[in-house]
């Protein structure tokens, strides 16, 4: 009874922690601008099923895509064991399914074995893919530190997780045995499940006392669920947060050719003004066209989309190694922007909370992320190319060089010649426009 | 062998009440550097032998407006835009061609929201057409025989509307091995020009993009770099330069090598 006590208020604590965070992770996303997203719903739950359900741009790169496939598979189907684990815990029993489910159980527990085993393996190649392999993308600047160790945490939990799962099932396979003797002690643990992986754990156990394997099978079993709750409030603090948030991401993701830029709805209105011969130029701004700035300067002038993406992203890095200005040396990172906008985002809601009127004097621009960076991409969209759930910070650069540009008119001297030239010949470069026919006289001299 | 062409202005066309099968959207580059022009001259060439019926723009043509958007400038491209798509509207023009992929897209994708609705197709695409339709063949492609020739997918062709296939498709029409670079369609490696960097100097870094771009190019040993891009035409040029290549290899536009093989420059 005070087992199932405590479960349940273990069980409860991390329901609340999450909930509670999840709620702030809303409201901070929802800071963002709104960009409608609700169109071509076919399309986009095709993009949820293939890309974000059947990883199918993970596998593009087939060593970290099967490792990843293996662990994310192990992930979803070991739920069921948890569900199993979750009402053996308030309900005070023991195996709960394996009497309803009989044969079945025995098929399931083994595939989870299997997965559990996969998942250690892949996370332990993992580790050493991070740590000992000189994989460029796991080295940069900004996956040091913090980052670094997140990574390293969530691995190691998620072996420590699988172990503890697999211990559980080889000291219960061997109370069953004991039980089978007659052991009193043993008396609740019913001949259940298949164990072909835990089995070679038994040796590790095979010494203790009734008694002692009672204790291990119990410490194992709270082990593991005290273990997955801590991790899911981990998780909704880490870049792990992908494993939820990949979802609606995917979902929510560009649907338009990469190369299309939208065209910026508030400049149309006042373009269409300039250009036309009886606008006049002294009228009213109609009602509802508030002055706004041009561009991102902080995250709140993104859009929610965007701060989703941040969210979402899980510092894999695939972007950056595919970047040509970061693999030729230049400070431009496409991760470091999502991870930036993420810190950043983080930092305006805590101020939120801490119910801190005045701004803090930062922004996402000038405080995070240079202009530097800005001027280094290439616009090639590779970046978006490489993303396995099709986040977009190519976006969120060029909505940071529209502030530059269109709100502080900051831009290299090269670049203001360009617009000079296009403003005064039509040409990026300073030819008279009436010159633009030249090359057909040239044609046939 | 070269024949006096003429080229006529949409200007003309309207005057005499004619109306052209497709609008050639020459762009900046194609109008006005030397190099480009050269492209230009190629596509005109495989047009005219085709008997097309296509019309320029001549001085009526401005900038699409790319290089301003790219580098954040929405209201210097929109300008831009709309006084193209004014002066497009007004010859009632329904499809064109450009010899430029940041035309392309801009053009094909940012134009329709401000009013510009037309067919818009790349000029490596025209001319897939043209000889899958036996509008124009290559005579068996005789200088290319045991050449070797690379295609480097331009940004905003590949990656950013999907076109792979067509520019591949005409250089499969000559008599040449195509030999692909490791990074290549979607995985393409960018050349450094793209997003406006063409009108800025690159930020500081440890290589040229387009020096590693290039690299690429000279693993597969071409006799030809092939591209579909002004830009990238320059940019591997200078790549290519960079690495004291020039004598054995040749960076080339898709429409200059078909007007070379059907014998038309």
């Amino acid at each position: 009874m005070i087992s199932q006590i405590l479960f349940i208020l273990v069980f409860a604590t991390g329901i609340f922690l999450f909930a509670r965070r999840a709620k702030t992770i809303r409201r901070n996303i929802l800071l963002g601008k709104d960009v409608d997203r609700s169109d071509n719903r076919s399309e986009r739950l095709k993009n949820l099923i293939l890309v974000a359900f059947g990883q199918s741009k993970m596998v593009v790169r087939p060593v970290s895509g099967i490792l990843h496939l293996l662990v994310y598979l192990g992930f979803i189907i070991i739920n069921i064991e948890v569900l199993e684990i979750v009402l053996d815990g308030i309900l005070g029993t023991h195996r709960l399914f394996a009497s309803t489910l009989g044969g079945l159980y025995d098929v399931l527990i083994g595939t989870f074995e299997l997965l559990a085993l996969g998942v250690l393996v892949a996370c332990v190649i993992f580790l050493i893919r991070r740590n000992v392999l000189n994989i460029k993308r796991f080295h940069s600047k900004e996956l040091t530190s913090w980052p670094k160790s997140d990574a390293n945490i969530i691995l190691v939990t998620e072996i420590l997780l699988m172990f503890a799962f697999l211990s559980m099932n080889a000291t219960d396979a061997l109370l069953q045995v004991a039980n089978a003797g007659g052991a009193p002690d043993a008396a609740h643990y019913l001949a259940a499940g298949s164990f072909p992986i835990s089995q070679y754990l038994v040796p590790l156990f095979d010494g203790l006392s009734v008694n002692g394997l009672v204790m291990v099978e119990r410490g194992m079993w709270w082990f593991h669920i005290i273990g997955i709750m801590a991790f899911l409030v981990y998780v909704s603090y880490s870049k792990h947060l992908h494993i939820m948030l990949a979802f609606p991401a995917t979902y929510f993701g560009n649907l338009n050719p990469k190369g299309y830029m939208p065209n910026m709805e508030a400049v149309t209105s006042e373009v269409k003004m300039m250009l036309d011969p009886q606008a006049d130029p002294y009228a009213a701004a109609p009602a509802g066209s508030e002055p706004q700035r041009f561009g991102a300067k902080d995250v709140t002038d993104l859009s929610w989309k965007q701060l989703l993406d941040s969210y979402s992203c899980t510092e894999c890095g695939r972007c950056t190694s595919v970047c040509p200005a970061n693999q030729t040396g230049k400070l431009l990172s496409p991760r470091k922007v999502l991870m930036d906008t993420r810190d950043r985002l983080e930092e305006v809601g805590k101020n939120i909370d801490l119910g801190v009127e005045e701004t803090d004097g930062k922004s996402l621009l000038g405080s995070y992320i240079t202009e530097e960076e800005l001027w280094a991409c290439t616009t090639c969209n590779a970046c978006t190319d490489a993303c396995p759930i099709n986040l977009d910070p190519l976006s969120v650069i060029m909505e940071m060089r529209r502030y530059l540009i269109m709100e502080e008119s900051k831009s290299p001297e090269s670049i203001t010649s360009m617009f000079n030239n296009i403003e005064n010949n039509g040409a990026p470069w300073a030819f008279p426009a009436a010159d633009r026919g030249k090359w057909i006289d040239e044609l046939n001299a | 062998m070269s024949q006096s062409i003429h080229v006529p202005t949409m200007a003309e066309m309207a005057a005499s009440g004619e109306v052209p099968e497709i609008l050639f959207w020459v762009g900046c580059s194609g109008s006005f550097d030397d190099r480009a022009k050269r492209i230009t001259k190629a596509i005109v060439r495989i047009l005219n032998h085709c008997n097309v019926k296509f019309a320029v723009l001549g001085a009526e043509e401005s900038c699409s407006g790319d290089p301003a958007k790219r580098a954040g400038n929405e209201f210097l491209f929109q300008m831009q835009a709309m006084q193209n798509i004014a002066v497009l509207n007004g010859y009632g023009i329904k499809k064109v061609v450009t010899g430029c992929p940041h035309c392309f897209n801009t053009l094909k994708n940012e134009y329709p929201q401000l009013g510009g609705e037309y067919e818009v197709i790349h000029h490596t695409q025209l001319v897939n057409e043209l000889l899958a339709d036996g509008r124009m063949t290559v005579s068996g492609g005789g200088d290319f025989k045991g050449k070797r020739i690379t295609f480097h997918d331009p940004c905003y062709l590949g990656r950013a509307n999907d076109v792979f296939e067509a520019p591949r498709a005409v250089l499969e029409k000559l008599d040449a091995e195509l030999v692909e670079m490791k990074r290549c369609k979607t995985k393409g490696l960018c050349c450094g020009a793209g997003g406006a960097q063409m009108f800025k100097e690159a930020e500081p870094g440890n290589k040229e993009v387009n020096v590693e771009r290039t690299e690429d190019a000279l693993e597969v040993k071409p006799n030809i770099i092939a591209t579909g891009c002004p830009f990238c035409n320059t940019m591997m040029t200078d790549g290519v330069k960079n690495f004291n290549k020039e004598e054995e290899i040749q960076v080339k536009d898709i429409a200059e090598l078909i007007a070379e093989a059907a014998d038309l420059l």
